[in-house]
């Protein structure tokens, strides 16, 4: 406590002195400076600096030495000579990285949406022990990504549990991670285990906002369950929902962590997205293309922004709606 | 009588088919989410020769070695059934092919040849608690725990210390351009750092952080879910406190530590939650600035320790089990705040 107090003396001069000259509704400005300084210098400058590197060319880290090139960054990544077809394009594995990630986050949100919200209404009932089996399913999205990802790659490594009940059930073992098709399964499996209990979370929040009145007024029309659920429940919940639809879209997009470790994006490039896709093109790879990364980096922006856009045009419509009612 | 007053439930109804369903969905999920952790700490105590065993097992057996007079070296003990029935346990003093060379215990002179077939490894119960002490001496891992501590307590002090400072600023005054920097503040929660990944890396290089702790520590201290928080709670805070103070000649700054900071403890301890799990659970941006061994993360050393060709998975496992030792206290004492906050606020 004394160390706290002789810690924030320390500033007191500094702060005296700006009050004196600054007046005290200015003196404002100096409270915000710290936390306007970082977004400044790391969030709002790289910004800028990202299209720099965008239309630049060669392998340069400093902006300065870099020559201007234009849209090029573009042409090589978009450009392809068929577009039903990614072997043709000029960055194939870009485009698949795309294919992937858009296949990733459909499935991955469409099932995310689905069991957190099954998960919630379960939660949701009396059931006895609520807050130990709300914690249960929040548990794992405390874990970090390395963790979960070498937790599930040392169930699936191929000397593993799952392959031990295979062969104990008298199949044959399978290579969960190095098999295409398996591999990408696990990712969304993984993905989905990590992250569904926040999602939970929110939408339970949302169930529990819900006036209990409501519900006594359909067990007094002797309304079944399942008519409850589809004309009482979820159009009250249907603002969640609609957070949680749009914040695990803007999150599926962007996955990257678990599946590094899990599967380093392999085999080939089966489970390759496009954050991946940027951090080797600028970081991992022999050559530092940061040209060819930034450019990757502002088109995952522009979808970043559209997803956002629609966030908001679907709750407004939400509100308006809510409004005429 | 015993069970009907046990089974009764508060509200007299029936336990219908919903119910059971229900309980069922709640078990398959708490096998789903907790037996992949639990396999991992059991795993995580097997010796390496446990760990290269199939089929695995559930809990960490070891086979039991005796020493005997004449060998140096402890001998691997088997249960050997010989031609009459009998089942004696002998030691195994070398293996051919399919045949051992065993010795009684008993009688260390005699050693006695056996066929492979007719002997049973005996196993026991063990923990190996080295592949945990082990860490220390044949890895720099006091370095990798003592990074992840430094940047977790570093960074979540700053981040207090600025997210509060900005917060009091927006709900304790009226200034020109209040407006415009709460949004500016708002608007970065669009901005992952996943888009700017090349440019912070630049700008990291430039100010000559790059391979430095602090390198992760600063990009992230300013955090707008902290600032927005925070201010929403301040906003609670009667104005007439601040008012009675400056009556008494107590400067700004005074105000903001002596009287704001302490009435905000509970949205700071919330913020103080969430920065743990963030800074300690980072991947990304530590992944790019920092690239040599001896600043690694404990994310980062897992991540390079399990991209090797020969993983030794028995101590990867026990570094993974201390890597998610923390969170896991955390959230078994401080599982309401964390709950409820992210209900409430709806961020991660």
């Amino acid at each position: 406590m004394r160390f706290l107090a002789f810690f924030f003396n320390l500033f007191e001069p500094l702060f005296r002195l700006s009050q004196k000259w600054l007046g005290q509704s200015r003196l404002a400005w100096l409270f915000v400076a710290p936390n306007l300084l970082v977004f400044g210098v790391f969030t709002f400058l790289p910004i800028v600096i990202n299209v720099l590197y965008a239309t630049s060319a060669g392998v340069a880290l400093m902006p300065s030495e870099r020559p201007y090139s234009g849209l090029e960054n573009f042409e090589i990544l978009f450009e392809c000579r068929d577009y039903f077809d990614f072997q043709s394009c000029r960055k194939d594995v870009f485009w698949r990285a795309i294919g992937n990630t858009l296949k990733f986050s459909t499935i991955q949100v469409t099932l995310m949406v689905f069991f957190s919200l099954l998960t919630a209404l379960v939660l949701n009932r009396k059931i006895i022990g609520r807050g130990f089996w709300r914690g249960v399913f929040f548990y794992p999205v405390l874990l970090s990504p390395v963790v979960v990802a070498l937790i599930w790659k040392w169930l699936l490594q191929s000397q593993g549990v799952f392959n031990a009940v295979l062969i104990s059930a008298n199949q044959a073992p399978i290579d969960w991670l190095t098999d295409r098709h398996w591999a990408f399964f696990w990712t969304l499996f993984v993905s989905i285990w990590a992250h569904m209990g926040f999602y939970t979370l929110i939408l339970l929040a949302g169930l529990q906002a819900i006036p209990k009145d409501v519900y006594e007024a359909a067990l007094m029309d002797k309304a079944s369950p399942w008519r409850t659920l589809t004309h009482i429940t979820l159009p009250l919940l249907m603002p969640n929902l609609i957070v949680v639809l749009v914040l695990a879209m803007i999150r599926a997009v962007q996955v990257f962590d678990e599946v590094f470790v899990l599967t380093g994006g392999g085999p080939g490039s089966a489970t390759t997205f496009i954050v991946q896709f940027i951090y080797q093109t600028g970081f991992a790879e022999q050559i530092h293309l940061y040209g060819l990364a930034a450019a990757a980096s502002l088109a995952l922006a522009v979808g970043l922004i559209m997803l956002t856009l629609l966030q908001l045009k679907l709750t407004r419509a939400k509100d308006a709606g809510q409004k005429v009612r | 009588m015993v069970l009907k007053f046990l089974t009764r439930t508060r509200h007299a109804q029936r336990f219908g088919w919903t119910d059971a369903l229900s309980y069922a969905y709640l078990v398959i999920g708490l096998f789903t989410l907790f037996a992949p952790v639990l396999w991992l700490l059991m795993s995580s105590f097997k010796t390496e020769a446990a760990i290269g065993e199939f089929p695995p097992t559930f809990l960490p057996y070891t086979q039991r070695t005796v020493h005997i007079d004449n060998y140096p070296q402890p001998l691997p003990l088997f249960n050997v059934t010989t031609e009459q029935g009998v089942v004696k346990p002998m030691a195994q003093v070398s293996r051919i092919g399919i045949m051992a060379t065993m010795v009684d215990p008993a009688k260390p002179q005699e050693t006695l040849q056996v066929n492979i077939q007719q002997r049973q490894p005996v196993r026991e119960l063990s923990f190996a608690t080295r592949n945990y002490t082990e860490l220390f001496d044949k890895f720099a891992f006091g370095k990798y725990l003592f990074n992840s501590v430094f940047i977790t307590v570093v960074a979540t002090v700053l981040t207090l210390l600025f997210n509060s400072m900005a917060a009091f600023a927006l709900s304790k005054y009226k200034f020109t351009g209040q407006k415009t920097v709460f949004l500016l503040i708002i608007a970065t929660l669009m901005i992952p750092p996943t888009i700017v990944l090349v440019p912070i890396f630049l700008v990291i290089n430039s100010v000559g952080l790059l391979n430095s702790l602090w390198g992760v520590i600063l990009p992230a201290v300013a955090t707008p879910t902290g600032v927005f928080l925070l201010r929403q709670y301040m906003l609670t805070i009667p104005d007439e406190l601040l008012e009675a103070a400056r009556m008494d000649h107590a400067s700004e700054w005074r105000i903001y530590w002596r009287i704001v900071l302490p009435l905000s403890a509970p949205a700071l301890a919330v913020l103080a939650i969430f920065s743990v799990m963030w800074r300690w659970n980072d991947f990304l941006l530590p992944l790019i600035v920092l690239s040599k061994s001896e600043f690694f993360t404990l994310q980062l050393a897992l991540n390079s320790f399990q991209g090797e060709l020969n993983t030794q998975w028995h101590y990867l496992l026990a570094m993974t089990v201390i890597t998610l030792l923390p969170i896991t206290l955390v959230f078994a004492f401080l599982q309401r705040y964390i709950t409820t906050g992210i209900a409430s606020a709806g961020v991660k």
